[in-house]
C-alpha cells in the first residue's frame, strides 16, 4: 500500500503520547502491507521533536516556522491540504484528541475524502484497510470500509496501546511552510492552567471514585462515609464533576487527572474510554456497577455487579468492623 | 446575536443491554429511552444565556424522527424562539459529514452570528458534525468550548484541552462552536414556558425543501460504508464476587483488608 501520514501532536514544547501511539499503529499497518510511515510535524523550534519522531518513522516531514508557534486548527488545515495533495499518502492519521477533532472533520470536508472518527483498530479485509470504531460508549463495535480513492482519513483513539522503544531512524526533511501569512479570522491568545484544589488526587494512595450512578448529590454522604472509613480521597467521573457533586480538580480522565493509586474503587461509573485512560494504571481496581456490560469491568480486578445502594453501605460497615 | 443550536435525540444506553438487530448494521432500539444529547443540552443553555445577555434569537435545528418533537419543545420552553426539524429517511445518518451537509443546508442563507452544537453525540461519539458544519458554511470554528465571551464582531472562547488545561482562542463571527459539557448549569423548563412552547413555530422539512438531492446525502453518496456491527468481547480478568448484595460487600471488604490492600 501507499504511505501513512501521521500528523504529530505536541503542546508547550512536548510531544503528546498520541503521536507515538499513532506511529506505532502506522508501523504495524505498513509492516504487513508495505508503504512508509511519514510523521508530519508543524511547529516552531521543534528540531528535538523531529528527532524523537524519527525513531518511530521512515521519514519526518516538518515545518519549523513561527506561524506554528501555537496550535491553530485553521492554519493546520491549510498546510495539511497542501502536503496531502503533494505527497498523496494512502492513509492520514490524526489523533482523536481535542486538537485532532478540531482539525480532521473540516479537512475531510474540504478535501472530500473518506473519513472515519475515533478508530480503535485498523484491520485488513480483501487487501483493504478496514477501520474499526465503536458506538454507544463502547458497547458495540463497527467495521467500516472506505469507498473510492485514497487518501483516507481517520482520527485514532488515544491510550489504547503501549508504545515500544524506538526502532527506526527516519530521514528528517525540513520544508518551507506552504502557508506564508498568518490568518486573522482565528487567533490563539493564551493557555489557561487548571485550577488547583485542596487535595491533589494524583498523589492519593486510595481513591473512591463516583459516577452518575449515584444519581443525586444527596447520596454523596454515603460515599464520603466509605472514603472516611478507609482513609481514601474522593474523585469522580466527568458526569460527577459536571453535575457539581465534586470540584473539577477531582475529575479523573483525559480531560481531568491521570491517577495511579494503590486502590481505586469505582462506584456507578460506566468506564468510558476517556475515564479509563485516567485510571487504568491503578494498582488494584474495584468496580461496583449494576450493568454487567459496563466497560469499567474490562480494567477491574474485583467486580461487583449489583446495585451500589445495597452494596456500598454494607461495604462501609464491614470495613469499619474489620479495620476497627 | 442570532444563534442556531443543533440538537440530537439519543438513546440512554448506559444501563441498557445493546443488541445488534437482524440487519447486522443497526441495533435493536425498541427498549431504549431517548432524550436530548448531553452536550446539546448545555449548548441550548449557552444559546439562551447569550440571548438573555445581549438579545437576539435562538433557533433550534434537529435532524430526526417525529419523536424528537418532545425534546425540541423543551428547548423552546427554556427560551428558544423557533425550531426546524429535518425528517427524511433518505439521509444517511451514519456519516457525520453527510449530517453536517444537511444541517448546513438548513442554516445557510439565514441570518446568524453563531451556531452551537454539542462537542459529541453520545450514541455515535463522532465529535465531527460541528466542525464539518463550519467547513460547509465556510466560517471559523472552535471545538470543545467551555467558556464563551462575546465581543464586537468577535467571540473569544476557552477550548478545553487534555489534563485540565485550556486555550483561549478568538474568532471572527459568524462562527461555529462545539460545546463541551459542564460549561453552564442547564435550567429546567419553567411551566409557563412549556405552555408557550406549544405555540412556537416548529417547521418540518425534507431534502426537497432544503434544495438537496438524495444523491448528496444518501448511503450511496457516502465515502465510507458501515459493513457490520458486533458486540465486542469484554476481556476481563476481574474476579467477579458472587452472592446477595450484602454478602458481596462483606466478601469484598475481607479481600481488601486481608489482601493487604488497605
Ligand atoms: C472530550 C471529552 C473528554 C472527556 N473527558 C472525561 C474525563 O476526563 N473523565 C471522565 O470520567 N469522563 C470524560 N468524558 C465523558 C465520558 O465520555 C462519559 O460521558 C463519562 O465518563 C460518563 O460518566 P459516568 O460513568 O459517571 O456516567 P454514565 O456513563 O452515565 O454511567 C453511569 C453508570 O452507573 C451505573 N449505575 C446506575 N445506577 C446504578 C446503581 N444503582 N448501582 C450500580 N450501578 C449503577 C450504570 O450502569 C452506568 O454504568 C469526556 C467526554 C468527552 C467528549
Ligand atoms: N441529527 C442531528 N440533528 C441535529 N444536530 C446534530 C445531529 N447529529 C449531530 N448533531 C450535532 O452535532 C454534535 C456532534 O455530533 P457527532 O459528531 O455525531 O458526535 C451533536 O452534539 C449535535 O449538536
Amino acid at each position: 500500500m501507499g504511505n501513512v501520514f501521521v500528523i504529530a501532536e505536541h503542546r508547550q514544547g512536548l510531544l503528546r503520547d498520541i503521536s507515538l501511539e499513532m506511529l506505532t499503529v502506522a508501523s504495524q499497518v505498513t509492516q504487513q502491507n508495505g508503504g512508509d510511515v511519514v510523521a508530519v510535524l508543524l511547529g516552531s523550534g521543534v528540531d528535538s521533536l523531529a528527532d524523537k519522531l524519527a525513531g518511530y518513522s521512515d521519514k519526518v516531514l516538518y515545518v519549523d516556522d513561527p506561524l506554528f508557534a501555537d496550535f491553530n486548527a485553521e492554519k493546520y488545515q491549510r498546510v495539511l491540504v497542501e502536503l496531502i495533495k503533494q505527497n498523496n499518502p494512502e492513509l492520514v492519521m490524526i489523533g482523536h484528541t481535542t486538537q485532532g477533532v478540531d482539525i480532521a472533520p473540516a479537512l475531510a470536508v474540504e478535501m472530500k475524502i473518506p473519513f472515519v472518527t475515533d478508530v480503535i483498530q485498523i484491520e485488513f479485509a480483501d487487501g483493504k484497510l478496514q477501520p474499526v470504531r465503536q458506538y454507544y460508549q463502547g458497547k458495540v463495535n463497527a467495521n467500516f470500509a472506505f469507498k473510492g480513492e485514497s487518501p483516507y482519513l481517520i482520527t485514532l483513539r488515544e491510550a489504547t496501546l503501549e508504545v515500544p522503544e524506538p526502532s527506526k531512524k527516519g530521514a528528517i526533511e525540513k520544508i518551507d511552510s506552504p502557508l506564508k501569512e498568518d490568518i486573522e479570522y482565528r487567533r490563539f491568545i493564551e493557555y489557561v492552567e487548571a485550577e488547583v484544589g485542596d487535595v491533589d488526587i494524583t498523589q492519593s494512595e486510595i481513591l473512591v471514585a463516583v459516577g452518575r450512578g449515584i444519581r443525586e448529590e444527596k447520596n454523596m454522604p454515603m460515599i464520603e462515609e466509605l472514603a472516611k472509613a478507609i482513609n481514601a480521597d474522593i474523585c469522580g467521573s466527568r458526569a460527577a464533576t459536571d453535575a457539581g457533586w465534586l470540584d473539577h480538580d477531582r475529575q479523573v480522565g483525559t480531560s481531568g487527572k491521570t491517577v495511579k493509586p494503590k486502590l481505586y474503587i469505582a462506584i456507578g461509573i460506566s468506564g468510558a474510554f476517556q475515564h479509563l485512560a485516567g485510571m487504568k494504571g491503578s494498582k488494584t481496581i474495584v468496580a461496583i456497577n449494576k450493568d454487567p456490560d459496563a466497560p469499567i469491568f474490562s480494567v477491574a480486578d474485583f467486580a461487583i455487579i449489583d446495585d451500589l445502594f445495597k452494596v456500598v453501605p454494607k461495604l462501609t460497615e464491614k470495613l469499619k468492623e474489620l479495620k476497627g | 446575536m442570532n444563534t442556531f443550536v443543533c440538537i440530537k435525540r439519543v438513546p440512554d444506553t448506559s444501563e441498557a443491554e445493546v443488541k445488534v438487530d437482524a440487519s447486522g448494521k443497526d441495533v435493536d432500539s425498541s427498549k431504549f429511552s431517548f432524550d436530548i444529547n448531553d452536550a446539546d443540552n448545555y449548548a441550548v443553555e449557552e444559546a439562551i444565556l447569550i440571548k438573555e445577555k445581549v438579545g437576539g434569537t435562538v433557533k433550534v435545528v434537529c435532524m430526526g424522527p417525529k419523536d424528537s418533537d418532545v425534546m425540541i419543545r423543551m428547548a423552546l420552553a427554556k427560551g428558544g424562539d423557533s425550531a426546524i426539524r429535518i425528517d427524511d429517511p433518505r439521509i444517511n445518518v451514519i456519516d457525520p459529514l453527510q449530517v453536517a451537509k444537511v444541517l448546513a443546508a438548513t442554516i445557510k442563507g439565514q441570518e446568524f452570528d453563531l451556531v452551537l452544537t454539542g462537542c459529541m453525540a453520545s450514541d455515535d461519539g463522532n465529535m465531527a458534525v460541528g466542525v464539518a458544519l463550519a467547513e460547509e458554511l465556510g466560517i471559523p470554528h472552535a471545538a470543545m468550548v467551555k467558556k464563551v465571551e462575546l465581543g464586537e464582531g468577535k467571540v473569544k472562547v476557552h477550548r478545553e484541552l487534555e489534563g485540565g488545561l485550556s486555550e483561549v482562542v478568538e474568532m471572527n463571527l459568524p462562527a461555529v462552536l462545539t460545546i463541551q459539557t459542564g460549561i453552564n448549569e442547564p435550567r429546567y423548563a419553567p411551566i409557563k414556558g412549556i405552555r408557550m412552547a406549544q405555540k412556537k413555530e416548529l417547521k418540518v422539512l425534507t431534502l426537497d425543501d432544503l434544495g438537496l438531492s438524495e444523491n448528496d446525502v444518501n448511503e450511496a453518496a457516502s465515502l465510507v460504508e458501515l459493513k457490520n456491527l458486533y458486540i465486542p468481547e469484554v476481556v476481563s480478568h476481574a474476579e467477579i464476587i458472587e452472592g446477595e448484595p450484602e454478602q458481596k460487600a462483606e466478601i469484598l471488604a475481607e479481600k481488601l483488608v486481608k489482601g493487604g490492600l488497605l
